[in-house]
């Protein structure tokens, strides 16, 4: 086991006795909601399966599916399995259509919720000494009090910011000596040019080092330039308030998210069809939360898209890992057949350098066959007056794109500037098709 | 003189292949008072490249840059040839004899007589060879 762990005993398990062991919280998680929750019974029922049926790990996968539309249809408690008198505290979420979600958690959920935490923040070398400035959102947002939780318990002074009044976020920083931050991404950069502003830099003048960032999509570049322009290290956290909160970070490794098995059980699946995907291959995450009570989630369709990493990690850990959130499942497109979405793309551009990141997505339909075209702005830099190499800047595109889709593409080279570009969520695909 | 005062900055330009964008880049150039004295237009899929020998580069490059365009500056050549049936062969035939290769080329006919231009591989090579040949080069001097 690395030196810098929080729970040995679980997050040292050998594979085989995990296996048994979620089994089991499986097991008991089907009988729980069987008895307790209307909404799942019914659905159990539907699905011909009962608690006895599930007699390995694998058949977790017989259990129907948990969707956040079940969230809003039982506003606000209806999936609750508990009296409410066993409820500690409520979170919401704000619905961005419809209704907020209401998730609510008993004493051994925050207990849980807070050692998942305390396990990640230790895995990635914090620990008694360290300060940990909170700037997510405290409040009915999860982020700030789940990280405060965590924070505490491995010993470290929590610096409880919560968002906003930037200046004052980095004086404090300075003065109090925070060695990281938990916040999102693109906040962090803020304060970084906040703090430019002021004359300080937050890599040479503060004692920061770490960064526990999340609650938003970010990519592996972007983590190289907050690396770069901050001096320190930025590790990727995940998780919902239907799990609970922010739960599950990357070990000191940067190579993919810890999900403890003991808390939660994981698949990958074809959004389409509902199979099971292999190791590597990207889908929709499903999750069952192992232990909760409050709130239990099973084989929960969160809507995220990933992939599952099944090798061992060079940190001895046999927890698997999810690879960086890549974009929403609402966000797919299917051409041929073949699940597209739009932010493999962005990932194969960032990989080709004569193009910018900026891209749009037209889908028509040519008698049966589904076309895809993709719109890509030739940088300045790699403009040629020669013909031949522009047509090769669009066959390098094309076959980039077609490795990492699966499904041919054809390229359009457009002028530097011309595609829309958005300030929040961005509108890339025109689908054409009359179906 | 020396061989680069025979090398001329064309400016290049993608364009996307759509109703409009040529408009937009003559009309650029008219408002900086910047004359073309020679231009073509090279066509792939979805995309073109216009080519234009100008009167004032470094402004038309400034101004197309400022309103998005992609523009380069490329290296050819101007040879003046005889207005008359042979000219294009005569010049053709001697950078083929010495084995330079044309990469792209258009031409005009004005009041002075025709003028080839070239994008050649080896623009210090065809200097000589038509210099050698004593057919006249237009110095870049002329396109300041």
């Amino acid at each position: 086991m690395p030196v810098s762990t929080w729970n040995p005993r679980f997050e040292g398990m050998p594979a085989a006795e995990l296996d048994r062991l979620q089994y089991r919280l499986a097991k008991t998680l089907a009988y729980r909601l069987y008895a307790f929750s209307p909404l799942y019974h019914a659905r159990m029922r539907e699905a011909d399966v009962h608690p006895d049926d599930i007699r390995s790990l694998e058949d977790v996968r017989k259990l129907p599916f948990m969707y956040k539309r079940d969230l809003r249809d039982t506003y606000p408690t209806g999936l609750f399995t508990v009296p409410r008198e066993e409820l500690v505290r409520y979170h919401v979420s704000s619905g961005t259509t419809g209704k907020p979600t209401v998730v609510g958690y008993t004493e051994k959920d925050i207990e849980l919720w807070t050692e998942s935490l305390a396990r990640a923040f230790t895995s990635i070398g914090l620990g008694r000494g360290d300060v940990i400035q909170v700037s997510y959102g405290y409040g009915l947002f999860t982020g700030g009090l789940g990280a405060h939780y965590g924070a505490e318990r491995i010993g470290a002074t929590v610096l409880p910011t919560s968002v906003g009044n930037t200046e004052r976020q980095v004086e404090l920083m300075q003065d109090l000596g925070a060695t990281a931050i938990a916040c999102t991404p693109s906040y962090l950069l803020h304060i970084g040019e906040v703090a430019e502003r002021m004359g300080i830099n937050l890599g040479r003048d503060t004692a920061l080092r770490t960064g526990i960032l999340g609650a938003e999509p970010w990519s592996e570049q972007m983590r190289r330039h907050i690396q770069e322009r901050l001096g320190i290290r930025a590790y990727d956290i995940y998780g919902t308030s239907e799990l609970s909160g922010p739960m599950f970070t990357e070990c000191a490794e940067q190579r993919g998210i810890h999900i403890w098995r003991d808390l939660a059980y994981i698949e990958v699946i074809d959004p389409e069809s509902g199979e099971s995907l292999g190791p590597g291959e990207r889908g929709e995450l499903v999750i069952t939360m192992l232990q909760k009570e409050a709130l239990p989630m099973c084989r929960y369709r969160i809507g995220d898209v990933t992939s599952i990493i099944d090798e061992d990690c060079a940190c001895g850990r046999a927890h698997p890992r999810i690879e960086r959130i890549t974009g929403r499942v609402d966000d797919m497109l299917i051409i041929r057949g073949i699940n597209v979405f739009p932010s493999q793309i962005e990932h194969a551009l960032l990989e080709v350098p004569e193009v910018g990141e900026h891209f749009q997505i037209v889908v028509d339909r040519k008698g049966a066959l589904d076309e895809m075209l993709v719109r890509v702005e030739v940088r300045k830099e790699a403009f040629s007056d020669k013909i031949a190499d522009l047509m090769q800047i669009q066959r390098g595109v094309a076959h980039k794109l077609r490795n990492s889709l699966n499904v041919a593409v054809d390229v359009e080279l457009v002028e530097p500037g011309s595609l829309p570009r958005f300030e929040g969520k961005a509108k890339r695909v025109i689908d054409r098709r009359v179906l | 003189m020396a061989a680069n005062e025979y090398i001329i900055r064309q400016i290049s330009v993608f364009s996307e292949n759509r109703p409009g964008r040529l408009a937009a880049i003559a009309h650029a150039l008219e408002e900086e008072r910047v004359n073309i004295f020679a231009f073509s237009i090279a066509e792939a899929s979805g995309f073109g490249v216009v080519r234009a020998l100008v009167d004032h580069p470094a402004r038309a490059h400034e101004r197309l840059t400022k309103d998005g365009f992609n523009v380069a500056f490329t290296d050819v050549i101007a040879v003046r040839m005889r207005d008359e049936p042979g000219g294009l062969y005569e010049v053709a035939r001697l950078l083929g004899e010495a084995g330079i290769n044309i990469e792209y080329s258009y031409a005009y006919s004005g009041p002075d007589g025709a003028v080839l231009i070239l994008r050649v591989d080896r623009p210090e090579a065809a200097i000589a060879a038509i210099t050698a040949a004593g057919k006249e080069l237009i110095p870049s001097s002329a396109f300041a």
